[in-house]
């Protein structure tokens, strides 16, 4: 918060000149330090206690108090200027603060669990409520189903964004293949999950598999690409589309050899932030894909030999319900580990999305 | 050898705003025709409408016929992208394809539309950008993206580009108004050479620039607001700007209006 020393439209008082009184550099820490000695002290006399207390307490007495002093010193305007910047800091702490947590705790608890045996190796013959064991197959099942999915939907997406931003225009069935992708977008994935349930397993009379997952995710990535990849062909300036017709190139040249590698660079970031959030939907899969301690390769194996896929998200389910509430007992700490696992993996997929991102955006 | 434009009775309409009215004229070959007016009186919608690219406009058509030595483009047995290979457009800002180097930017009209997709374009890349004069900066450099030039050489890339195909007809849009004076002196010194091999017509709001550049001029203005463009006038440069027939032709030449 650099507030210290910033002048202020004068109060009438001080018409003449430019400047204005404004609250001196050690104000503020002053106060700063002041505030939780004085909390210190209320919660001595009311009884009050709590770190969460104690913090919310001084938080909100520090804006109070910066507030008035700012309002005595330097004015009004000032005053409220104030008070909405510490109000704002005060929304982005209640805002990062949940993530942070969620960040920490999992590093935490995972840390105690993760080594090199824990990412190579599975957890075949190893009895789940003993410590041991690892979640390689579950690496091994997440990633290749995310990638089947991804490989399903990219093409697919791309084309229909295809249609939407170059052929679509103000047609009433662009318009309707736009208001459907909106409503796909809102389907809860437990519900892509019944779908393909009933579709493939109930009435084509497959099996639960991880290809059967795999469906699933891509039914939810679908629209996450579509409206991606439909931004960013929109923003290819319409100045490059004119230049390519204006030399006599057919419409479907212009957007395969000029439109598309334009926007190529936002459209692998799109397919990418797609497919790192469809690498942590659970319940589709729990409903699709039976559980499995060994490592499987093939998406295609059913439910009896071989044997289906596990994923990282379906492990930490089981294992959750193996310890039945345990907290200390090896298969909840391998949930943690787990879940630190796949964290971890999301954020590699985000950072090699930016990556790429920039690496196109410096190119071209 | 460069072919004439014969338009008569053209009328453009946005949906159903009528934006340019009745226009006839020749365009003759082997010259710079100017067509100059005050903003909104549609010589930008007369330019497109030549090499229909207004197709591109939602809602846009044209009634009226354009003959290009005799042939009507408009004809619904002509597909629009054969005219566009006869008919070239420059736009006003420089647009390079960013995807793509200097060698490929000038080779594009010919790579993606020649069904056959052959290699080897480096005779008429070499020809195309010693026509624009501006081999002898970039020869050392035909690798490098297309958008790393000034932007007169961006200018000077796009005319190589349109020139590439070899139209008969080049169509010029205010092609120095995002420019630099020295620049515009540069593409102003190519427009009067690109003259001897093709047909040009250039829309320009500096009429400084139709007077040293042009052969033929040709006025346009819009009544008022809402109301259609028309042609005024049509003649020789020279006399245009010195013996103007039409009172609102010479209101504007003189700077009363515009």
């Amino acid at each position: 918060m650099a507030l210290l020393g910033r002048p202020s439209r004068h109060p009438p008082a001080l018409a003449d000149g430019l400047t204005a009184r404004c609250l001196p550099r050690y104000a503020l820490p002053v106060t700063a330090a002041a505030v939780p000695v004085a909390v210190l002290g209320l919660f001595a006399v009311t009884g009050l206690q709590g770190v969460a207390g104690f913090v919310v307490v001084s938080a909100l007495l520090f804006a109070a108090a910066q507030t008035a002093l700012s309002y005595l010193v330097e004015g009004r305007r000032s005053a409220v200027d104030r008070l909405c910047t510490a109000l704002l800091c005060l929304a982005f702490a209640a805002a990062a603060l949940p993530l942070l947590l969620i960040v920490g705790y999992t590093v935490r608890q995972g840390l105690k669990v993760v080594d090199l045996q824990f990412l190579t190796h599975s957890m075949f013959r190893i009895n789940p409520e003993k410590v041991g064991g690892g979640v390689y197959h579950a690496i091994v099942g997440t990633l290749v189903q995310a990638l089947l999915a991804a490989a399903m939907a990219t093409p697919v997406g791309v084309l229909v964004a295809i249609y939407l931003a170059e052929y679509g225009g103000r047609r009433r069935f662009a318009r309707l293949v736009s208001f459907v992708v909106d409503v796909m977008a809102g389907v809860p994935s437990v519900v892509a999950g019944l779908f393909i349930f009933t579709a493939w397993i109930l009435v084509l009379g497959f099996q639960k598999s991880g290809f059967a997952g795999a469906m699933a995710l891509f039914v939810v990535m679908l629209p996450v690409v579509i409206r991606s990849a439909d931004e960013m062909l929109r923003l290819v300036p319409d100045e490059l589309r004119e230049a390519a017709y204006a030399l006599g190139i057919p419409r479907w040249r212009t957007i395969l050899q000029v439109v598309l590698p334009a926007a190529l660079g936002g459209i692998v970031t799109g397919v990418m932030l797609g497919v790192a959030r469809i690498a942590g939907e659970t319940a589709p899969l729990l409903l699709l894909v039976s559980l499995n301690q060994r490592i499987e390769f093939n998406p295609f194996a059913g439910q009896t030999d071989p044997r289906p896929q596990e994923t990282l998200p379906t492990l930490i389910f089981e294992q959750f319900g193996v310890a039945a509430g345990n907290a200390e007992s090896p298969p909840f700490q391998r949930a943690w580990g787990a879940a630190l696992v796949l964290i971890v993996l999301i954020g590699l997929l985000n950072l090699v999305a930016r990556f790429v991102a920039r690496f196109a955006r410096v190119r071209g | 050898m460069a072919k004439s434009l014969d338009i008569s009775g053209l009328d453009v309409y946005y949906g159903s705003f009528l934006a340019v009215q009745d226009v006839s004229m020749t365009i003759e070959p082997n010259a710079v025709t100017a067509l100059i007016g005050p903003s909104g009186c549609g010589k930008t919608t007369v330019l497109r409408a030549l090499n229909r690219m207004h197709e591109v406009t939602f809602g846009a058509r044209v009634e009226g016929k354009v003959l290009l030595e005799g042939e009507d483009i408009y004809a619904p047995t002509i597909p629009a992208v054969r005219v566009r290979r006869t008919i070239g457009m420059v736009s006003q800002k420089p647009n390079p394809f960013p995807t793509m180097s200097i060698y490929d930017n000038v080779a594009a009209g010919l790579r993606l539309t020649d069904r056959r997709n052959r290699s080897g374009w480096g005779d008429a890349v070499e020809r195309s950008l010693r026509r624009a004069n501006l081999w002898e900066e970039v020869k050392d450099r035909l690798a490098k993206p297309g958008t790393s030039l000034s932007g007169g050489q961006q200018q000077r890339l796009c005319i190589a580009r349109a020139i590439a195909v070899e139209p008969q007809v080049l169509l010029m849009d205010e092609p120095c108004s995002a420019l630099d004076p020295v620049s515009t002196l540069a593409i102003e010194q190519l427009i009067t050479d690109l003259k001897r091999r093709y047909t040009i017509v250039i829309v320009t709001h500096n009429m400084q620039q139709a007077a040293r550049v042009s052969d033929r001029t040709a006025f346009f203005t819009v009544a008022g607001n809402g109301h259609p463009g028309r042609l005024i006038e049509l003649a020789d440069t020279a006399q245009i700007f010195s013996q103007p027939t039409d009172k609102k032709t010479e209101d504007y030449i003189t700077g009363r209006f515009g």
